[in-house]
């Protein structure tokens, strides 16, 4: 249940997003999901149910995965992530702190941990759509 | 649109009542024995004590409170493990004993991430280990533990005082609480750091003798305990 911790910081910075512009009804709130965390949606929006305020009422929660890609930074070489092959423990490493991935992981090409993570790290919080207090 | 973990560091923070940074403008002056010693030291006055490692590149404090087998449990976040007392939170449990090669990106997003997750519950101190120097990780924890206060740590050597004084003078600049300076490693009298902090307006929270007893007790708090050095701590705590 780490998600609803995750889930909380939504719920907050989306109350904050709506105070800050007048919204008095939130209507839908999209989050990307980044895939190298791996974060389980069913948890996720189970946490978004139990946490939700009047405000969120009638809102709805849409999530999108998001692959996670890597780019060495040593030779160049972009690759996307997977957990095939990965253990539990490392697994769950990376689930709760995404930035274990350059201690288990390494570049496909030339075996640096110096990559990024250019896309598909975490949880983004990326549209808030509502209905303004003036409409 | 926006990263929705730092609206909730606040939050994870609400029942610690103090948050003290223990950091130093250069590594090997002892830093995280002093952290290490300082937490259980509170914790043996009777206080709830919190202990976080946030150096992810050389952490050490699980090596001196010889932390082994332990794990944070998962409940709506993590609550993190006790250990000698302490509730204590650590890179470690999730990167072990590999070398941890971040960039200063990925340092701000795992401090982001564990202080959003970790959920302390009601604390009198909450201790932190700080990675040496005025890097990414001591400018963000600066901007996301807004209360966060620093005892800093030197050794009488004017090499590692220069490097502590950059950090002095920017926290003072930045108006972060300083509750003083700690020397350690002291083998022999000598007034200059004591001056040099009384010249910056800031308080000599004490010496520490060097302490050949300190290594052998590594891994060891009881040991820990029965050192010179912990006496030494001892009073400065009692100080806080």
């Amino acid at each position: 249940m780490h998600e609803w911790a995750l889930a909380e910081g939504v719920i907050t910075t989306s109350t904050r997003f709506a105070e800050e512009n007048n919204i008095t009804k939130v209507t839908e709130v999209v989050v990307v999901v980044g895939e190298l965390q791996q974060v389980e949606h069913e948890v996720l929006e189970f946490a978004f149910e139990n946490l939700k305020t009047p405000l969120f009422e009638n809102a709805k929660f849409t999530l999108e995965s998001q692959p996670a890609k890597f780019k060495c930074r040593n030779c160049g070489h972009e690759w996307s992530f997977t957990s095939e092959g990965m253990t539990e423990e490392v697994s769950e490493a990376i689930h709760f702190v995404p930035e274990m991935a350059h201690v288990y992981i390494k570049c496909s090409k030339c075996g640096s941990p110096d990559f990024e993570v250019t896309e598909g790290r975490g949880v983004w919080l990326a549209t808030i759509k509502g209905v303004r207090d003036d409409e | 649109m926006s990263d929705p973990r730092p609206a909730v560091i606040e939050k994870r923070l609400r029942d610690v009542r103090r948050v003290i940074a223990v950091s130093s403008g250069k590594g090997g002056v002892g830093k995280s024995m002093i952290a290490a010693a300082l937490a259980l030291s509170l914790r043996d006055e009777g206080h709830t004590v919190g202990l976080l490692d946030l150096d992810f590149t050389s952490p050490a404090t699980h090596v001196i409170l010889g932390v082994e087998g332990l794990y944070p449990e998962e409940e709506h976040g993590i609550v993190p493990p006790t250990a000698h007392g302490l509730n204590y939170m650590s890179i470690t449990y999730y990167s072990v004993d590999e070398p941890t090669p971040l960039r200063g990106e990925d340092v701000s997003n795992a401090i982001i991430e564990l202080l959003a997750i970790t959920r302390w519950g009601e604390l009198d101190y909450l201790i932190v280990d700080m990675p040496p120097g005025i890097g990414d990780a001591t400018l963000d924890t600066l901007r996301l533990m807004p209360r966060i206060e620093f005892m800093v740590a030197t050794t009488p050597s004017r090499v590692a005082f220069q490097s502590v004084r950059r950090l002095l003078v920017l926290l003072k600049d930045l108006g972060v609480p300083i509750i003083g300076v700690v020397e350690n490693m002291v083998m022999k009298p000598n007034a200059y750091v004591r001056e040099e902090v009384s010249k910056l307006g800031l308080e000599y929270l004490g010496s520490v003798e060097y302490d050949e007893g300190v290594e052998e007790a590594i891994g060891d708090p009881d040991a820990l305990r029965r050192t010179r050095f912990y006496e030494e701590l001892e009073k400065v705590s009692r100080g806080l």
